[in-house]
């Protein structure tokens, strides 16, 4: 049946390519995961506003890459032996020894800067495959219940800054419309704009609050206090030991349980902690994003790609991170091509998009 | 239902309470209407019966009012929720999602209701109010009536007994406002809810009202029969002026009610002269011909040809978003033109001219008067505008005690009702002394006095020369006012001509005296008195 898929399994999908990218220098790999991404994009993205920016994340993925190379070339283009062009170079004072402008450029150094750059603009691409498949306000929708009001605020700064705009403009308008005293300067924006603007924006802010606590906002269930309490420890532990296991995860020479454990254990306490804050509100939400089959499999693809490049680290680096002193040409193993197959799955796997759903006003 | 006893409200600062001793009682299934001047505190009523008043708003209130045995004091307005629904004056500014759909889900998911249940109301809502074919839209790309169910099917979502609106159709168009209390009358009628809502425009409810209430600006409220209390009554529409200078009884309440009791009007009638209509025009003051205005792709105004004169008054009628703004916009020459000549009694094209000379010789009076306004104090706007014309000191001063007098100097213009707003706004467009006056939807909150002065001092000023246009909604203004009504529709002249017969040849303008007297072509309830005298 045609339906959307619940954001958050694009989001975990996403960021396991991401994770695998990050993992590999290897511009076949990184392109490959590129491919992978912009296939998948193509199969199951909406006509919604937020749908339409994949061309736009490959654009600037284009220009990360020019940058990256760019800099390379003219900053510190000279290691390896195989010089391609030398540019003129400038002469800096002794103060800034260290840092070359100009000077040979090697292949070695430009393979380099570009393997990097693919890189980075890999990372973004996959993050904006996420955006662009899954819809932000059904995103806003699943945050967790402690976190709602955080959603409304969003919400409501969505909504209102175009009003506010409008008010601005209306004014600025409104404005030309009254003689202004002769021999002085004809505009003064912040008497004569801003302040009405900030006026009608206090008064529609003032609208808007009577109006939602008419409708029901701020309501708040009676929990006991002890729950909330408990909640409120359990969420600060788990924020510590996300911090711990972090640190633990980022640093090799970290005791092996401050790692991955700690993070796992500080998820589980901030999940609960989470919940029973969530326990105050009383509210529900409307046709929520139903979590199914195809959620958890789009998910699990993205997680297994991730696994396997990991593996693959392990198992064959050199395929992951191409020498390029010398350079040689990069290849590809079975292992990371099954990855790369696996986060292609989605395509399919995926429901395919609603026809009501692609055409929103 | 609602049951108001001995309530009286005092905001803070406030010299006396805005409503004393109230005592008042809404049975299940009423529709009740309150009718007063602006400021007179109908607000405030509505405000109380959720709880918003003083909870939100400060103040104290002493005396009690309860909901369906829920007393407010002890019931903040998020715990009525479920139990009263408010439509405030502005749907917009209430708004807290982006679409349809979204927003009439909003009030439920506050309230914790299950998903199932959820999807069931939105759709029958959707239904009720016949909106179904907006679900998926932005609510700022809809049209102000559908912006105005939106809002009341946003608050029915949650099954209150209570439905509380503020002015729901004074921002709208005659068939957009028909619309509205069509689906409000439904709502009483079929579901028999209870509802409560303010209205200026009078002729628009009150042939629907079980129960009148009337605020006084001394704070008292009476409360009755619509046909009993209409008589005292500040405000009243044409119809039932009509029945008192008839000497109709019962007073009608309706133009259906009028008509039957007419014949015997008509009969007194025939032989009384027409009425003298339409000021004589003078030398043209603004020639406009073909006048184009894009936005985008979209052309609000398309190839539009219009002379104004000297002396008349000429409104512009239209649905929302047929140009009419736009169009004064145009003429006045500060707008967008992208073809076509405007021009001046000399000659000069506004748009070309000086915007300090443009502002001397032709005012606009924009939609939110307001936001021309932005000192801190009624003396200080009026001295700077005195000192922008040139003018003598107190020249602007003078102007506002004519339009609204008593206004003391030193009051905020935020504090001012809209009356007395779009007053001093008039006065100072009006203190250059420019010979050409565009005015969009300048009686918008207007209650009947601020109105019947307004029309005076168009009158006035008109007689005195000027050329005066207004784009509005208001039917029974155009009557009392216009020389002339120009129609447009999807950005075009549709209908030109003199107001009788433009507004008697189309159901949606006509005032209710021309339906009544139909096919007399009697416009207004004073041409009828000058015609047969004084009532006995």
């Amino acid at each position: 049946m045609p339906r959307a898929l619940h954001p958050v399994a694009w989001w975990v999908w996403a960021l396991g390519l991401a994770v695998a990218a990050s993992r590999t220098t290897n511009p076949l790999i990184l392109l490959l995961f590129v491919t992978v991404a912009g296939c998948v994009v193509a199969a199951r993205r909406t006509d919604a506003p937020w749908a339409r920016g994949f061309r736009v994340y490959l654009a600037l993925g284009l220009v990360i890459i020019a940058i990256r190379v760019g800099f390379r070339v003219l900053l510190d283009g000279q290691h390896g032996r195989h010089v391609l062009f030398t540019l003129p170079e400038l002469d800096l004072p002794d103060a800034v020894a260290g840092i070359r402008i100009g000077g040979p450029v090697s292949l070695e150094g430009l393979l380099a800067a570009l393997y990097d750059g693919i890189r980075i603009a890999t990372l973004l691409l996959c993050v904006g495959a996420a955006n662009v498949l899954a819809d932000p306000k059904r995103l806003l929708k699943s945050l967790p219940a402690a976190l709602y009001e955080l959603g409304v605020a969003v919400t409501i700064a969505l909504t209102t800054a175009p009003q506010i705009i409008e008010s601005g403009q209306r004014i600025h308008r409104a404005r030309r419309l009254r003689l202004a005293p002769e021999g002085r300067r004809p505009r003064r924006p912040v008497r004569g704009v801003l302040v009405p603007v900030l006026e009608d924006a206090l008064d529609r802010s003032l609208a808007l609050a009577a109006a939602m606590d008419s409708r029901g906002y701020g309501r708040v269930a009676s929990v006991p206090r002890r729950a909330l309490r408990t909640g409120r420890a359990l969420l600060i532990g788990g924020v510590c030991a996300v911090l711990v296991g972090t640190y633990g995860v980022l640093d090799g020479t970290a005791p092996a349980p401050l790692g991955a454990p700690a993070l796992v254990a500080g998820c589980v306490l901030g999940a609960a902690g989470m919940r029973l804050a969530g326990r105050r509100v009383p509210r529900t939400v409307y046709r929520p994003a139903p979590w199914r089959a195809a959620e958890t499999a789009v998910a699990a693809c993205g997680l297994a790609a991730a696994v396997l490049v990991v593996v693959a680290e392990h198992v064959d680096a050199d395929v992951l991170f191409p020498t390029v002193q010398p350079p040689r040409w990069p290849t590809v193993s079975a292992i990371v091509a099954m990855a790369a197959l696996i986060g292609l799955l989605p395509a399919w796997l995926a429901p395919p998009v609603d026809a009501l759903e692609a055409t929103p006003a | 239902m609602i049951r108001f006893e001995r309530v009286t409200v005092t905001y803070p600062d406030a010299a006396r309470p805005v409503l004393r001793d109230v005592d008042l009682y809404v049975a299940a299934g009423e529709l009740c209407v309150l009718v007063g001047l602006t400021g007179a505190g109908k607000s405030t009523v509505l405000g109380a019966i959720n709880g918003l008043v003083p909870h939100f708003t400060g103040g104290r209130l002493a005396g009690r009012v309860t909901v369906a045995g829920h007393d407010t004091r002890d019931h903040p307005p998020r715990e009525l929720a479920g139990l009263v629904g408010v439509v405030a004056q502005d749907p917009l500014r209430g708004f807290v999602t982006d679409t349809v759909e979204a927003e009439l889900a909003y009030g439920m998911e506050q309230l914790g209701i299950a998903p199932a249940t959820m999807r069931k109301r939105v759709e029958e809502t959707l239904d009720l109010l016949g909106i179904a074919e907006l679900r998926e839209r932005s609510i700022r790309t809809l049209s102000g009536g559908q912006q105005q169910r939106v809002a009341i099917g946003a608050v029915l979502t949650a099954h209150p007994q209570v439905l509380v609106l503020d002015e729901p159709t004074s921002a709208l168009d005659p068939a957009a406002a028909e619309d509205v209390l069509a689906a409000l009358t439904r709502l009483v009628h079929d579901l028999g809810m209870t509802v409560v809502v303010a209205e200026h425009r009078l002729e628009r409810v009150i042939e629907y009202a079980d129960r009148l209430v009337t605020i006084g600006h001394d704070g008292y409220v009476q409360s009755g029969l619509p046909a009993d209390l209409i008589r005292a009554a500040d405000v009243a529409p044409p119809v039932v002026r009509l029945g008192q200078l008839a000497g109709w009884n019962p007073l009608p309440l309706s133009v259906r009610d009028a008509r039957r009791l007419a014949p015997n009007l008509h009969a007194r009638l025939v032989d009384a002269p027409a009425p003298r209509r339409g000021r004589p025009p003078g030398a043209p003051a603004v020639s406009a011909s073909g006048v184009v205005v894009r936005y985008g792709k979209v052309a609000a105004v398309r190839g539009v040809d219009l002379v104004l004169r000297a002396g008349e008054v000429v409104a512009i009628m239209g649905r929302n978003g047929s140009g009419k703004s736009t169009l004064l916009w145009a003429l006045h020459g500060s707008g967008r033109r992208d073809g076509g000549r405007v021009v001046l009694a000399d000659g000069a094209d506004p748009s070309r001219l000086d915007p300090r000379d443009r502002t001397r010789r032709v005012a606009l009076l924009p939609q939110s008067p307001t936001d021309l306004l932005f000192l801190a104090s009624v003396g200080e706007e009026c001295a700077l505008a005195d000192r922008a014309a040139s003018a003598s000191a107190g020249t602007c001063r003078r102007l506002l005690d004519e339009l609204t007098p008593d206004i003391a100097d030193g009051t905020h213009p935020r504090d001012l009702s809209e009356g007395q707003r779009l007053g001093l706004a008039l006065a100072v467009q009006l203190t250059p002394a420019p010979a050409v006056l565009l005015l969009d939807e300048p009686t918008r909150g207007l209650d009947e006095t601020a109105k019947r002065r307004l029309t005076a001092v168009l009158a006035e000023l008109a007689a005195g020369g000027r050329v005066i246009a207004v784009a509005t909604h208001d039917v029974e203004f155009v009557a009392g006012l216009a020389d002339r009504v120009i129609v447009m529709a999807l950005g075009e002249v549709v209908a030109d001509g003199p107001t009788a017969d433009v507004v008697l040849a189309s159901p949606v303008y006509a005032p209710q005296v021309a339906k009544v007297l139909q096919p007399d072509p009697w416009l207004t309830v004073a041409e009828v008195a000058t015609a047969i005298g004084p009532p006995a």
